[in-house]
């Protein structure tokens, strides 16, 4: 009888686990499934490889035809997908760190806010970092990325001592400015089609304390706001808001942010001088789902850029602050991004030369604001500007607007595209997910030379992505 | 602050159970037979948590170098993790010996001669914690990989004794026996996802069992309740399935 009691106990559950297994068995790893980047659009059918040592990644170049490096797939578009993506995530170890120079040398799959946890503490700061940390410094490297600092510190490229590279063949090479260095310039912003960066070595910039001194001031309109910028040039770290959704005289009134480091006087009496690396530890908020398109109809878009520009009626509000409030407002909403439901959304980016800023974003402002397409975020900044053979970069403005995916957009963003080419811009290629190769092909001045280097290079575009593909990087 | 001894560095359990114990305030000696592939882990460790890090090199089945390996360690430890292990190729053990012998020798003979020379340290200090990484293949042989299983549960059998004699010493002996990993030993193998454990997973669970002053720990605790079942099977029908 207890025997009996047993068959019946193992049959039972031999079945549920069975039925668990089988059902489970269909979601196993390996295989192709549809991934996007950060815009969740475009969505790619796409296998994900990841390494830990030279050996697997040199034996994931010998299986696949061809692939395209990923980080932490915090690019918008398509830059980063492809049928095969190899991910640095699993290459992520420091090698080393020189805390009397500033100097780290890590593994390419570290996150940005991995290298703050560890230097922070130290008295070291990133020299450039990007409106998110959660990016690789393989990504960085990459798309070349900037911050706020572009003006004055350049981008991030700028103060890598070398890196190293594994090219299509397998082998491995290291570049700096000084060494190989045309390979060195074409991998930085080279947008991962040059080889898989292993690591790379870099100097960090010193800091008092881990707070900025901020100033926020208000600006009524674009004119406005774009003297501001220019009276704001010595700061260190400068970036507006901007309110697009205003028409006629307050078209482009916003908020311009700029900020320093702080150093321990600007904390004098207060409690954060105690211990003025460590700033305290704030809880995350989390999107747990896609939200329904509905929630982003332009009412709500209204009523939060009125909040916020009404927020702060006076006209400089000084305060000091720490780096993540500063440096990553966004963060701190994990996944924010399913906002925009599961069309999924994308980031229009481009800048304008100094000599058409002006008139030019008015006139693309203009062309936005009667268009009700809607952007969540606006963002300005002035630049300078860039090296390498894809720069995004060049003296003038740019201005970053969030769309949500929809019918139409893509017809009213290649209008949009018309007027950047017609006053001299570009567009950032690691937001963008829809530009034509025209387009890319009319505003990147020195990609005939980026395509010989690269010809050189990945001869037979072993490493190419949607993107790469799409404007005419590869064939 | 605390010692960990990690034997068996190299594999993916070893190394999440260094950084657990690493971010614990633990210094951290990491053993292997080759500690070349270790040099990026060590750095890591170092800068990301400031840890005491130092990599040694140990070959499981040379029982000859145990004693001295031990001896030469620059500080005792008061925890040792017995991570190696071969699953080995059924098949060829079969028709190989050599296959089978170094199965036994990896997963037995060699945690023996180690965990007898750290038993008797930690018997003579009073003190300590001995952790062996076994299997859920050692609670019932099956056709599929009895040698490894049977080597993993002589290992069993071990920590138990062991267990049972030092527990008037003070001294822990945890067994963890963990069901499917996702690990280089199984890259090749399709795991049902739902009852396999990542590496960080596995260690994060020993870790709390070790502090817990545990016995005998299944990762992930499914596991506990499917060898539950499997042990229970009668020999008559067991013997006809295809496991
Ligand atoms: C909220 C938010 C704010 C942002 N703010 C800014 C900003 O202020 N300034 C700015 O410049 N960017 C900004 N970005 C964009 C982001 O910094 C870049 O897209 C960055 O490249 C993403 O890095 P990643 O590690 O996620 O790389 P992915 O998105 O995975 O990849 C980006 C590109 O890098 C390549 N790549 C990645 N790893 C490697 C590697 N190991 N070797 C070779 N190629 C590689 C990929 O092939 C791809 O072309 C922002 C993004 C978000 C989500
Ligand atoms: N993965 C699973 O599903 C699973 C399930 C149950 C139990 N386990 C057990 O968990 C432990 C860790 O396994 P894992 O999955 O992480 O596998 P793994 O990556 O294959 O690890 C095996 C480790 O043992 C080392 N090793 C093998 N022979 C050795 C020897 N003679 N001397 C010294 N070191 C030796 C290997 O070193 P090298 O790098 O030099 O080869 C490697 O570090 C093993 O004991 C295994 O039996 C694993």
């Amino acid at each position: 009888m207890r025997n009996f009691g047993k068959y019946v106990l193992s049959a039972v559950t031999g079945g549920v686990i069975g039925a668990a297994a089988t059902w489970l068995w269909s979601n196993r790893p390996g295989t192709a499934r549809l991934m996007g980047s950060w815009g969740n659009y475009p969505k790619v059918a796409a296998q994900l490889h990841t390494f830990q040592t030279i050996a697997e990644l040199r034996q994931i170049l010998k299986n696949v035809h061809s692939a395209i490096p990923r980080g932490n797939g915090r690019s918008y578009g398509d830059s980063a997908l492809a049928p095969h993506m190899i991910s640095s995530l699993n290459y992520n170890k420091f090698l080393s760190f020189d805390t009397q120079a500033g100097i780290i040398h890590c593994q390419a799959g570290v996150l940005l806010s991995e290298i703050l946890e560890v230097t922070v503490a130290k008295g070291w700061f990133l020299p450039v970092t990007p409106g998110t940390k959660l990016i690789t410094v393989g990504g960085a490297i990459a798309s070349d990325v900037h911050g706020k600092s572009q003006h004055k510190a350049g981008n991030f490229s700028d103060h890598l001592v070398s890196m190293e590279l594994m090219l299509a063949d397998g082998s491995i090479v290291t570049c700096s400015p000084e060494q190989n260095n045309e390979l060195f310039w074409t991998t930085c912003g080279g947008m991962g089609l040059t080889g898989v960066i292993l690591s790379a070595t870099m100097h960090l910039i010193p800091i008092e304390t881990a707070y900025i001194r901020q100033e926020s001031l208000r600006a009524d309109n674009l004119d406005h706001l774009m003297d501001l910028f220019e009276e704001s040039e010595s700061w260190m770290y400068s970036v507006a808001w901007i309110d697009c959704l205003t028409k006629g005289n307050g078209m482009g009134r916003g908020y311009i942010m700029r900020g320093e480091h702080a150093t321990l006087t600007d904390l004098a009496g207060d409690s954060r001088r105690k211990y003025p690396l460590e700033p305290r530890w704030k809880p995350k908020l989390i999107v747990p789902f896609d939200f329904p398109e509905f929630f982003l109809n332009s009412f709500i878009i209204k009523a939060f850029n009125f909040v916020l520009y009404h927020k702060n009626p006076k006209k400089v509000v000084k305060s000091v602050i720490d780096y993540d409030e500063f440096f990553y407002p966004l963060d701190v909403i994990y996944q924010w991004n399913r906002i925009y439901g599961p069309r999924g959304f994308t980031q229009y980016q481009f800048i304008l030369p100094t000599e058409n800023s002006r008139a030019g974003m008015k006139a693309i402002m203009q062309k936005i604001t009667d268009s009700n397409m809607g952007s969540f975020l606006a963002v300005l900044k002035l630049y300078g500007p860039q090296r390498g053979y894809l720069p995004f970069a060049m003296a003038g403005y740019s201005l970053a607007l969030d769309f949500p995916i929809r019918d139409g957009l893509f017809d009213f963003l290649d209008e949009l595209d018309k007027l950047v080419l017609s006053y001299g811009g570009r567009l950032y290629l690691t937001k963008d997910a829809r530009m034509s190769a025209a387009m890319f092909k009319e505003t990147y001045p020195q990609l005939e030379t980026f395509l010989q280097n690269l010809q050189q290079i990945n001869p037979n575009d072993k490493f190419r992505s949607r993107q790469s593909d799409r404007v005419g990087l590869t064939k | 602050m605390g010692h960990v001894l990690i034997l068996g560095a190299t594999s993916d359990m070893a190394q999440a159970l260094a950084y657990r114990y690493a971010q614990e305030g633990y210094q951290v000696t990491l053993a292997a037979r080759q500690i070349e592939p270790l040099t990026a882990l060590v750095s890591d460790l170092q800068i990301r948590y400031q840890a005491k890090v130092a990599a040694l090199a140990f070959e499981a089945t040379d029982y000859a170098s145990h004693a001295t390996f031990y001896a030469n360690l620059a500080t005792p430890p008061n925890v040792v993790i017995c991570v190696f292990g071969y699953l080995g190729e059924q098949a060829k053990a079969q028709e190989d010996f050599a296959e089978s012998e170094k199965i036994i020798a990896t997963n037995y003979v060699g945690a023996v001669s180690i965990l007898n020379i750290v038993a008797n340290d930690f018997e003579s200090r009073q003190s300590g914690c001995i952790i062996g990484i076994s299997s859920v293949a050692g609670d019932r042989g099956r056709q599929s990989n009895y040698i490894y299983g049977s080597a993993k549960a002589g290992f069993t059998a071990y920590l138990s004794g062991l267990r049972n004699r030092l527990a008037k010493s003070q001294v822990q002996v945890l067994t963890v026996k963990p069901g499917f990993v996702r690990t280089r030993m199984t890259e090749k193998l399709k795991l049902p996802p739902f009852i396999t454990a990542t590496p960080t997973q596995v260690a994060n669970q020993i870790y709390r069992a070790h502090q817990a002053k545990r016995d005998v720990l299944y990762t992930l605790w499914m596991w506990q309740f499917i060898m539950l079942i499997i042990r229970h099977i009668p020999e008559f029908i067991f013997k006809r399935l295809s496991l």
